[in-house]
């Protein structure tokens, strides 16, 4: 815990908390109703495995343009907005600051919900460009990466002037992952995303390359690094060796940016080997990570009761189990049965719905009412959803794992037919839609409290407005006052 | 660490480090790459798409094929295979008593059992197979030991593996097969079947427009949804349009209308029929067959 953070109190975390109360409430409603959006595309593109031929007249909603656009709804327009809302107010309450510039996230959110917006819409009347996590047109990706500038300035502000000086392990997560994503998204994006594509396999290398930097690597950044916030914070318990947190922390930058090249790309030898090698390393940070999680939350007498601390400690415990099965899916005797199957898909959704969303949520349920000055509308709501969202993980994703062994198993013996071999996932396929839809049931919720919240909000303000408009002058009355004592 | 300093310091190092790893050196290394050869042929590889089937890949890209389709085939090894092809003046039972006596050379011991299984199990039928080893070197030796006037044997390279087996492909996928492709559609998952040698597996245009239409007309236990909006389904004029699709009853459009393929279906076959890996190059050599085993 940063020491100074409670001799500061009266400094004033409420100051600090109402500057971040615009700009979280327009990336965290941004962000719910793009979960929402994402959800519901990928339990479309999920129920065309049951039934091939479910709105399959429509163009925009085959299952090639819903899949990725599910994908992309949920990281680009979920998981990286929401991610910086925590992070701006984590980055301010560590620096016992009030936000920098509060209505540059403002305009960054919109500017990123209109985006999303463009990319979504762009995948699904056909113009994505093909390179997995990237999809989002030109005119998308301009804008995305301009309100992520705007949101950077502001966070990197309130980092410069911040009045304590010290740093906590959480700066070294959430500064990191500042500067990682506009370098990895403008490097993909100039070099997939103009008319002058690199030439044959260099496509795929970049994009492997920029897809393991945002979705492992920048996921795990904000995640951790939120969750070595908030868990000291609500165990009461200081953050188990700072030392060991420095560790995860480069070993994880060091290693983690190095993965991502599958075992048997058609590519040069020393490319899948040299990401094997990497893949093999993270297994270090990504073994830290739980140490220090474990030693952090145990013995702390803290029960979670379907809190926010629920909702981060699972999300730690997808983190390591998405993790592994990153390192099993990148170790090159493993991923011949691994690759090409659901196992994949699988682990990514474990990353996406499983390990960041649920730290988010802890995170939002934790802030919501500290930023807003008063309870959670629903809070019976906020631990339903907590049930709803794990087991839905679970749901969801064990299945597919399972369902990508098999199939992997059955693709490498050529006597069973593909169809046959593409026959065993079916049944699996079916228990995962069942997690969906029990996901979006949660997200519902969740975005049922933050709207709820914002309203009450906006009608507070408004009644206090007409309160300001019909009350009397103060000159006005202090000449009426003067006039009866006259 | 104390300073914001150090932090960027540490994020710009490593990421610095897999940028010029991963992104700066495979640009230098392939980003000029150019034709190559195939192996024992004065042919360039590979082809350019005709201006169809480029189209075609972009309708496979605004589609989305490659969430389930991947366009790579992968190989476990290469192993050697030595066939006889011809006997001449000799009987089988001859090459059989010839090949055994070279069972005293020790250097081909490692081989010895499995010829004597091989060629117990003959029963005379020519081309034949008697030897798959690993080891390129020794059916070398055989062969030139076997090589008597009369007798043809011909020793061929084979890639072995799963995918080569299902018979997606003479040899895996080479950084060279996709030199053209803008973008590469890899694909991560096989919801479907690999299609990096579609074009030679079905090379029936008719066949592929079926099953973009009505998978399940030509393939019964297929996953894959129908593409039909990229079918027009339209009033017969005078006679039946000579591109309109053949269908069996239960699939066919009400009587009076025919099904015919809008220019994006035709593009798409086309791309798919380009779809030929199946050359043998340097990096991935194979004998092609001349004589079905």
């Amino acid at each position: 815990m940063n020491p100074n953070e409670n001799t500061f109190v009266a400094c004033g975390s409420s100051k600090i908390d109402a500057s971040l109360r615009v700009p979280l409430l327009a990336l965290f409603g941004g962000a719910a109703v793009w979960l929402i959006v994402g959800l519901v595309l990928g339990l479309i593109a999920g129920i065309k495995f049951h039934a091939p031929e479910f709105l399959s007249t429509i163009p925009m909603l085959t299952y090639g343009r819903v899949a990725p656009a599910a994908n992309d709804a949920v990281l680009y327009g979920f998981c990286i907005p929401a991610g910086l809302g925590v992070m701006l107010w984590v980055l301010a309450r560590l620096s016992q600051m009030p936000l920098v510039l509060p209505m540059v996230p403002v305009v960054a959110a919109n500017l990123w919900n209109i985006g999303v917006l463009i990319g979504t819409g762009g995948i699904l009347i056909g113009e994505s460009t093909g390179h997995p996590w990237l999809e989002y047109p030109r005119a998308a990706a301009v804008i995305l990466f301009a309100a992520f500038l705007l949101i950077a300035v502001s966070a990197a502000g309130t980092f410069g002037w911040r009045r304590e000086r010290a740093l906590y392990p959480s700066h070294w997560f959430l500064f990191a992952a500042l500067l990682w994503f506009p370098w990895i998204y403008s490097t993909a994006s100039l070099l997939l995303n103009t008319v002058w594509l690199p030439r044959g396999v260099v496509q795929p290398v970049i994009g492997w390359w920029f897809a393991n930097n945002l979705v492992f690597v920048w996921l795990a950044l904000v995640g951790i690094g939120t969750a070595f916030y908030f868990l000291p914070k609500i165990s009461g318990k200081p953050l188990a060796g700072s030392g060991y947190a420095l560790f995860a922390f480069l070993t994880l930058v060091f290693f983690g940016a190095w993965c991502g090249i599958p075992a048997s790309a058609p590519v040069p030898a020393w490319l899948p080997t040299a990401s094997a090698f990497a893949a093999l390393l993270t297994i270090i940070p990504i073994l830290a990570i739980a140490i220090i999680t474990i030693k952090t939350v145990f013995g702390s007498g803290v029960s979670c009761q379907g809190g926010p601390f629920c909702f981060i400690k699972f999300g730690v415990v997808c983190f390591v189990l998405s993790g592994l099965m990153y390192v099993a899916s990148a170790c090159p005797q493993s991923s011949r049965v691994l690759e090409f199957t659901w196992f994949g898909f699988a682990q990514t959704q474990l990353q996406l719905l499983g390990f960041f969303a649920l730290i988010i949520f802890g995170a939002a349920y934790e802030i919501l009412p500290k930023i807003m000055g008063g309870a959670l509308p629903f809070p019976k709501l906020a631990k339903l959803h907590f049930f709803l969202t794990a087991g839905g993980v679970l749901l969801f994703v064990i299945p597919l794992a399972i369902a990508g062994v098999e199939q992997g198993k059955a693709l490498m013996n050529p006597a069973i037919a593909f169809a046959d071999a593409n026959g065993v996932t079916l049944k699996f396929l079916r228990i995962s839609t069942t997690g969906q839809l029990l996901i979006l049931l949660g997200a519902l919720l969740f975005a049922l409290n933050i709207f709820v919240m914002t309203m009450k909000w906006q009608l507070a303000l408004v009644k206090s407005l007409i309160a300001a408009v019909k009350a009397p002058l103060p000159e006005a009355t202090a000449q009426r006052d003067q006039e009866v004592k006259v | 660490m104390k300073n914001g300093i150090a932090i960027v310091f540490a994020a710009v190092v490593a990421l610095g480090a897999s940028w010029c790893g991963l992104v700066l050196a495979p640009t230098l290394q392939l980003g000029g790459a150019k034709l190559t050869t195939v192996l024992n042929s004065p042919d360039t590889y590979p082809l350019q798409r005709t201006g169809e089937a480029s189209l075609g890949l972009q309708i496979y890209r605004a589609n989305g094929c490659a969430a389930c389709h991947t366009e790579q085939v992968r190989q476990d090894g290469i192993q050697a295979e030595l066939m006889l092809t011809a006997l001449g003046n000799y009987q089988p039972e001859d090459f059989k008593a010839f090949t055994e006596s070279l069972f005293v050379q020790q250097a081909l011991e490692p081989v010895t059992n499995a010829l004597a299984i091989n060629l117990k199990g003959w029963n005379g039928s020519l081309p034949f197979v008697f030897l798959t080893t690993s080891d390129k070197e020794i059916a070398d030796k055989i062969n030139q030991s076997i090589n008597v006037p009369g007798v043809k044997s011909e020793l061929r390279i084979v890639a072995t593996g799963a995918d080569l087996a299902r018979g997606w492909g003479p040899r895996r996928s080479v950084a060279a097969d996709y030199l053209y492709d803008q973008p590469v559609q890899l694909g991560r998952l096989r919801a479907g079947p690999d299609l990096a040698n579609i074009g030679v597996r079905q090379p029936d245009a008719n066949w592929q427009l079926l099953h973009l239409y009505a998978p399940k007309a030509v393939v019964p236990n297929s996953t894959m949804p129908s593409f039909k909006y990229l079918f027009a389904v339209r009033k017969i004029g005078a006679a039946l349009a000579p591109e309109a699709l053949k269908l069996n009853a239960e699939f066919a459009p009400a009587a009076g209308y025919e099904v015919v393929p809008t220019a994006a279906a035709k593009e798409l076959v086309a791309y798919l029929l380009s779809l030929r890996a199946n050359v043998p190059l340097y990096e991935a050599p194979f004998t092609p067959v001349t004589t079905k085993p």
